[in-house]
Formats: structure tokens, sequence, C-alpha cells
């Protein structure tokens, strides 16, 4: 299973891309293929605070709901509109056109590095 | 990220049974030494399956997406391992009025070559497991119960046939199930190379006959959990790999897709068929659950009788449907409201791939269960509206 080594990764199985002190936010293949196929998101307002370990949203597939925690603590600058329209995305490509959010960092929360995060899901 | 109801993160499943139609059996990735295997587990892992702990056995949840799989047997075919199911056997002189006595319907009466639904109550009339019984002999029946409760079932008829002139044997380890489901089925089964099955295309929905594949008697019953014409094939359990791979080859050219139990699950709600564990427990009466029908109480004698003679109260939960808009699912243990009461549980329920709104059952109080009654779901804090609909939600008689 790919795990691209340029992101950095939560246990709650997010990945997180840092462009400056813009971060993109979405889902783990792992994630993903556990979820099933996903038919709704719930995905945060821009403009909209986040505090890094809160629930900002969901991720449903026909099976199970996935909560969705917030990485890092900031304001939420965009949701994906392209995945809320095909939600499949987040399945078929989960580290690029099916990412969920992005926000603008004040703070860090708990990251780990592409090795750790392989690990976990490995134990 | 994490499952609402189970996290993603790893932990011992233990080999407790966990229903798959709940929406906490989807990461069934990790294999205790405890869960059973399928005959045919080495061609789901060549398949690249992922698997799930069904009421204790490994089982194919799916082979690639949930959604594919579905569209399969509405649109073409699909093909199903239920290995897991119990296959009991009873025979002898007394067995049609052992049948009788043990289940909630007449058995003794149905003809050979058909399949009958039926139900296995308690004393207190409440349902301890649903069943298909097929009449595969003058003296000869084949029961088949869930997965979940096997043992309960084999030891349940076995103590009911006792007075009766009969055996009952629990073939389950020893019988493999293959369900073949979807408009091409037919087409499929007609098309395997090995398979003697004469009268297919004439064979009546819960109809069964006696077939040969390669040497080997199966039976083929033209029944189903999926709402579409189909079939399936009880076959030696040393012969499955081979029929299953016989028929891979005969369903190439006709849409056939391998099929796990999570699209099982949307395509039995949608056709309105209750799932053990979740529309029917131990708590529950027919009456309650549109199973009515398949009491008869035209027999003086049986178990559960009096129990059903008794009724339910006035207020006991009724199963119905309920449709609502939007993509959000209610999904099992959900509560169902009205004006902010609680009135009822969804039993099920999921975003249905077929019809594109949610659908779901619920167990509520029956002065709601009228048609085009709106009450809502508490989906996880927020109240969607839901109206109660005719069941099933999906026919396939309907779209033809």
């Amino acid at each position: 299973m790919s795990i691209p080594t340029d992101l950095q990764y939560t246990s709650e199985h997010e990945w997180v891309r840092f462009d400056g002190d813009l971060a993109v936010v979405g889902i783990t293949q792992y994630a993903a293929d556990a979820l099933g196929d996903i038919v709704y998101v719930d995905l945060p307002k821009a403009g909209k605070t986040i505090v890094a370990g809160s629930v900002v949203g969901e991720a449903e597939s026909t099976k199970s709901v996935g909560e969705l925690f917030a990485p890092v603590s900031g304001e939420i600058v965009e949701g994906n509109q392209s995945v809320v329209d095909s939600p499949e995305l987040v399945n078929s490509d989960p580290y690029g056109d099916g990412w969920l959010f992005s926000v603008r960092v004040s703070s860090l929360g708990e990251l780990i590095s592409a090795d750790a995060y392989a690990a976990l899901i490995a134990e | 990220m994490c499952n609402s109801h189970e996290t993603l993160r790893h932990r011992n499943r233990g080999g407790v049974p966990s229903p798959i139609a709940g929406n906490e059996s989807t990461f069934g990735v990790f294999v205790t030494e405890s869960l059973k295997l399928s005959p045919l587990d080495g061609i789901h892992r060549e398949l690249g399956a992922s698997f799930t702990d069904f009421a204790g056995w490994d089982m194919p949840v799916r082979y690639s997406s949930d959604l594919a799989e579905h569209h399969a047997v509405r649109s073409a075919a699909g093909i199903f391992d239920l290995s897991h199911m119990a296959e009991i056997y009873v025979g002898g002189p007394g067995a049609g009025a052992a049948l009788d006595f043990a289940l909630s319907g007449i058995l003794s009466n149905i003809p050979l070559g058909r399949a009958k639904y039926s139900l296995l109550l308690n004393n207190q009339g409440c349902i301890v497991d649903d069943l298909v019984v097929y009449r595969t002999g003058d003296e000869e029946f084949l029961v088949v119960a869930n997965a979940g409760n096997r043992h309960v079932a084999v030891e349940a008829i076995r103590e009911r046939a006792r007075g009766f002139e009969c055996v009952v044997r629990d073939d389950s380890d020893s019988v493999a199930l293959v369900a073949i489901q979807g408009p091409n089925s037919l087409d499929i089964l007609e098309n395997i190379d090995g398979l003697e099955a004469g009268g297919l295309a004439e064979l009546g929905y819960y109809r069964c006959l006696s077939a040969t594949f390669r040497g080997t008697t199966v039976l083929i019953g033209r029944t189903g959990y999926t709402g579409e014409d189909g079939f399936e094939v009880y076959v030696p359990a040393s012969d499955a790999a081979e029929l299953w791979r016989a028929a891979t080859v005969a369903g190439e050219s006709r849409g056939l897709q391998a099929c796990g139990l999570a699209c099982r699950d949307t395509l039995r709600l949608e056709a309105g068929m209750p799932l053990y564990g979740h529309e029917l427990n131990e708590s529950l009466k027919p009456v309650q659950v549109n199973a009515a029908r398949a009491v008869d109480l035209t027999k003086d004698n049986f178990v559960g009788r009096d129990g059903i003679m008794a009724g339910v109260t006035a207020s006991a939960a009724v199963l119905v449907g309920l449709k609502s808009d939007g993509k959000r699912a209610g999904r099992a243990d959900y509560a169902v409201e009205s004006n902010g009461r609680t009135i009822g549980t969804v039993t099920s329920g999921a975003l249905s791939p077929t019809l594109g709104y949610p659908i779901a059952f619920a167990l509520i109080e029956p002065e709601f269960a009228e048609l085009g009654t709106v009450v809502s779901i508490d989906v996880r804090g927020t109240a969607i509206p839901a109206t109660v609909v005719s069941l099933p939600f999906y026919s396939r008689k309907a779209r033809a």
C-alpha cells in the first residue's frame, strides 16, 4: 500500500501536506480501503476555526461512518467541493484529487512520519 | 479519522460473532486463529478479497468495491460464497411431522422440489432463527439456518424431533454454498462446464432440483437474498472450488462479479429482506416483523403456538421501512424520533446504491407505522426526516 513519504500523518489515519502555513488534509489509502466505497463526506466550512484533535467532519461509506479529526489547529481555507460532489474520489485518489480540506495553520497537532505511520498500520 | 462505532485501530477480534449488517464489521482484516475458513478461502485470497469476521467465519466482505459488486448483481450477475450458512439434514418417515412440530409453517406437505421460508420459534412464540426448508426427497429435507444460529438451530431441531422417526444431522461443515444472483444468472448456470442440470430455465422461484457437477450431486435452488433472479448451489465442500472456477469461466463474458457480504447486505436491504440479529431476534414475534405469513396456526401443535396465540401488546414495536432525502443514512441502533421523543430504533440502514437515497428498516411504535408518516432519525446528532414507506424498497418487477 502506498504511503507517500513527503506527507505527515496522524494515528487517526489522516495525512497532511504542508505548504508554508497552509496545510492540506485527507485520509490515507488504508483508511479509504477500510471504509469501502465512500458515498458521503461532511466537511468543515471555510472560515471555521478548528482545534487539533477535535472532530470536524465525517466520511460515510455504504457500510461505515468515519469521523474526521483535525490534525492541526487553525482556520479552514477551503473544503474540497469536488469530493462533496464525487465522494468516490477519496477511494480512487486519496492523496491527490481526494483531498478533503485545507487549513491556515496556527499550531500543529500530534503528527507522525510516513515510516511511523507505516509501522502503525502494519501492527 | 476513526470509525465512530469501532475504531480503525487494531484490535483483537477474538472470533466474537459480529453481524455484517451492522456498521461495525468493515475492518475484519485481523484474522485470529479461532475463525473458521470457507472451503473457498484460497480462491478469495487469490482474488485479493478483504475479509470480515461473520459469526466466527473469516468471510469475504468485498473483492473490489461494495458499490460495483452491488450494481453487478442488479445489472448482470454476482457470485457469492455463503459456505458459512448452516445446512441441516432432516430425513426419515417422520421428518415432515418433526419439522411441522419444530418450525412455524407446515413443511410436511410441501411438494418435492419446493422450498419454503420458515421460522424457528421459542416457547414464547419469539423468533430464534429464520430458515429456508427445501424438500429434497419423499422423506428428506434440507434446512438452511443462519451461520450465527447454527448450533442453536441444530440443537433445537434435534430436541424437537425426538419421538419422531427421523434423523437430524448437521452437514454444515461438509456442504458449501455458492450463490449466483442477477439477471444473467440463468445464462451463466446453463454454461457452466460440467454442470448437468435439466429444467433450470423452467425452475420456478423457491423451487429446487437435483443436478450433477462433474459427477457429484448438487442441489440447486432458485432462491436468494438479493431481490434478483438467481440460484443457490449446495455442493460438497470438496467440490466447491472447482464449481466456483467453472462458474467464473462461464461468467467471464456475462458480467459475473465476485461479491462479498457487504453488498449482500445492501442488496437484501433494498429487497426488504430481514436479517437475523437486526430485524429478527428472540424478543420479537413474527407479527411484529411482517412474518406472520410464515406461521401456520392450522397446525394443532408446534413449538411457540401458545406464545403466538397470546399475541402482542398494543404498544409492541413493529417493523417498517423508512426513506429519506439526501445522502445521510440512518444505521443500526440509531434512534427514531417524533417531536423530539424516541419512538423506535433503526435496525439496518444504508444509502441505497440502486435508488440513490437513504433507506432503513426500523422497529417503531405502532401508531407511527402508517404509510406516509413522517418521523426523524437521529443521525449522530442531526435529525434527518424519514417517511414510512411500503416494502420492499426495491423490486425488480417494478423496475422491469
